[in-house]
């Protein structure tokens, strides 16, 4: 099985505060893996290293067998083919559907309008957004934007794609049919490493479930070995606590 | 964790009605409120009328500021005089706004190794906004020329127009930052990681954003350029204002200056109005948007 990502040792500090204090993680080609743990405990901000758009301390993030952490990798181009998705959307509020999706292809790939449209259009299609091309972001409900964001980063046809909290910022009813297209690019074999808060959903969905505690990456295996029979003490803790919020 | 608010923005203003625009008040019953505010608008006037009008020098003011007769006939003139402040304000108008993104941009470049040109806009802003307008105009317009350098136009004209440029730059610059600073630093996040170049994400998210944004205030300023196109006549050219006081010295009447002041007026009022409409339709809009779930 070839290697699509490898985290080693990575050390990440904001200030005076150590977010990542040494993690570790590698990951197989197609396969999905789950990042749990409570707010705080740097899921979001591994991601944000993956994608070099936090700078890192120490440690190596090798995608696809290459630094990117290396001095004078051209970050743009690493960005090209990892795609990353907020949880607040960060949909451009001046461009519709169709030009949110279609501008990094046009600018950064340098397809042609027609091209990158049509690239746009299929996967708004196979999405069910296909009537939501022209709308603007602000006339969508937070499900659609969310998924419009997956689309404006499956355009760039990433290697590699990273959820942060995904369904995090949407009402429990529109939950579903973000989760509904995270399952289909599963099934579709994409590289996925996801933070979320949906254990059901990482239960059935991830290849690996990782439990990251203070920083660093405390527990980890198959999703049913740790939602059932967790070895780590804090893991147990943070389970119990999800499971009394009633969200497993 | 990022919020609605977040994601929509700094801007968000309250939901309200604009106070001036909105001749009828606060009630539903809008031809009552139109005409309660004729009548008093009217009691108003005819007020300030009778108080100005019982003043002691008034029958003098009225013969030296209000004559009908020297108004029509300076009228004419200074309305061809006023052309040239037009023409001022346009070609600064341009350059100002070009010039002026420059500035904006500069200081909003990151890291230390740009920190010269961050340095030079703040002092180049602190510089032109700490200086009167008519000393730069003055200082330009009788220096610049008596360098005598090859190539270097005299027109006083020209460097009363370098000098607008110069001054208004500093405002404006001020008024585009505050426009980019707004757009929320998720919307740079999002573009740098599709893989945009920083100089990509400025020109096609951050800018188009922070531009819609601050036209009312870049209008504001450009009203305020509009009056000012009068300090280049200091200099010696023959605008609106400096013709005025050529007929008022001539006839020892200062209704031309009056006339003057209306021509200025017909163009900074509509500009007002145009401003406090897309003030107004900007609010609208967010309102509208923000109803939407």
């Amino acid at each position: 099985m070839n290697e699509a990502l490898r985290v080693e040792r990575l050390h990440k500090s904001f200030g005076r505060i150590e977010v990542l204090r040494g993690v570790d993680l590698v990951v197989a080609e197609h396969q999905v893996i789950c990042l749990i743990g409570a707010s705080g405990s740097g899921k979001s901000t591994l991601l944000r290293c993956i994608n070099v758009l936090e700078r890192i301390d120490s440690g190596r993030i090798l995608v696809e067998g290459r630094d990117v952490t290396a001095r004078g990798v051209d970050v743009n181009e690493i960005r090209r083919q990892i795609g990353i998705v907020f949880q607040a959307f960060n949909l451009f509020p001046h461009m519709s559907v169709l030009r949110n999706i279609t501008l990094a292809p046009r600018d950064v790939l340098d397809l042609s309008r027609s091209e990158a449209e049509e690239r746009a259009v299929a996967l708004l299609e196979r999405f069910g957004l296909g009537d939501k091309r022209d709308e603007y972001p602000d006339r969508l409900s937070g499900g659609q934007q969310q998924r419009v964001a997956i689309v404006r980063a499956l355009a760039m046809q990433p290697r590699l794609m990273l959820l942060d909290e995904v369904t995090s910022a949407l009402d429990p009813e529109l939950v579903a049919e973000v989760l509904e297209v995270i399952r289909e690019l599963a099934t579709g074999a994409m590289t996925m490493v996801i933070a979320t808060h949906e254990m059901a959903f990482a239960r059935d969905i991830a290849s690996r479930v990782c439990f990251l505690d203070d920083g660093m990456i405390l527990e980890e295996g198959p999703p049913e070995q740790i939602f059932t029979e967790p070895r780590e003490a804090r893991t147990q803790r943070f389970l119990q606590r999800i499971i009394a919020a009633g969200r497993l | 964790m990022a919020s609605e608010g977040d994601r929509r923005g700094d801007l968000e203003i309250a939901p309200r009605r604009s106070r001036i625009l909105d001749v009828t008040g606060s009630g539903n019953d809008g031809r009552r409120g139109l005409v309660i505010a004729l009548i008093s608008t009217v009691i108003f006037l005819l007020l300030v009328g009778f108080a100005i009008s019982r003043a002691p020098g008034w029958q003098e003011v009225r013969r030296a500021f209000f004559d009908w007769g020297y108004f029509k006939e300076s009228f004419p003139e200074i309305a061809r005089a006023f052309m040239l402040n037009v023409k001022i304000f346009m070609i600064a108008e341009v350059f100002i706004l070009v010039f002026a993104l420059l500035l904006a941009v500069l200081r909003s470049l990151p890291g230390p190794v740009f920190f010269p040109l961050r340095a030079f806009a703040v002092v180049y802003t602190d510089f032109f906004r700490g200086v009167p307008t008519i000393l730069v105009i003055t200082l330009l317009g009788f220096g610049a020329p008596a360098l005598q350098l090859q190539g270097i136009p005299t027109s006083t004209t020209f460097w009363g127009i370098v000098a607008l440029v110069l001054v208004y730059s500093a405002y404006v610059s001020e008024v585009y930052r505050a426009g980019i600073e707004s757009v929320h630093p998720s919307q740079e996040m999002a573009a740098r990681s599709l893989g945009l170049s920083r100089g990509q994400t400025l020109r096609r998210v951050i800018l188009p954003q922070a531009v819609r944004r601050v036209i009312p205030p870049l209008l504001n300023d450009f009203i305020g350029l509009q009056k000012d196109t009068a300090l280049v006549g200091t200099l010696g050219a023959v605008e609106a204002f400096q013709q005025a006081q050529i007929d008022a010295n001539a006839t020892f009447n200062y209704t031309a200056l009056l006339a003057a002041a209306v021509l200025f007026v017909a163009i900074t009022i509509p500009l007002a109005r145009f401003t406090d409409w897309l003030i107004l339709r900007d609010r609208r809009r967010r309102e509208a948007s923000g109803t939407l779930a």
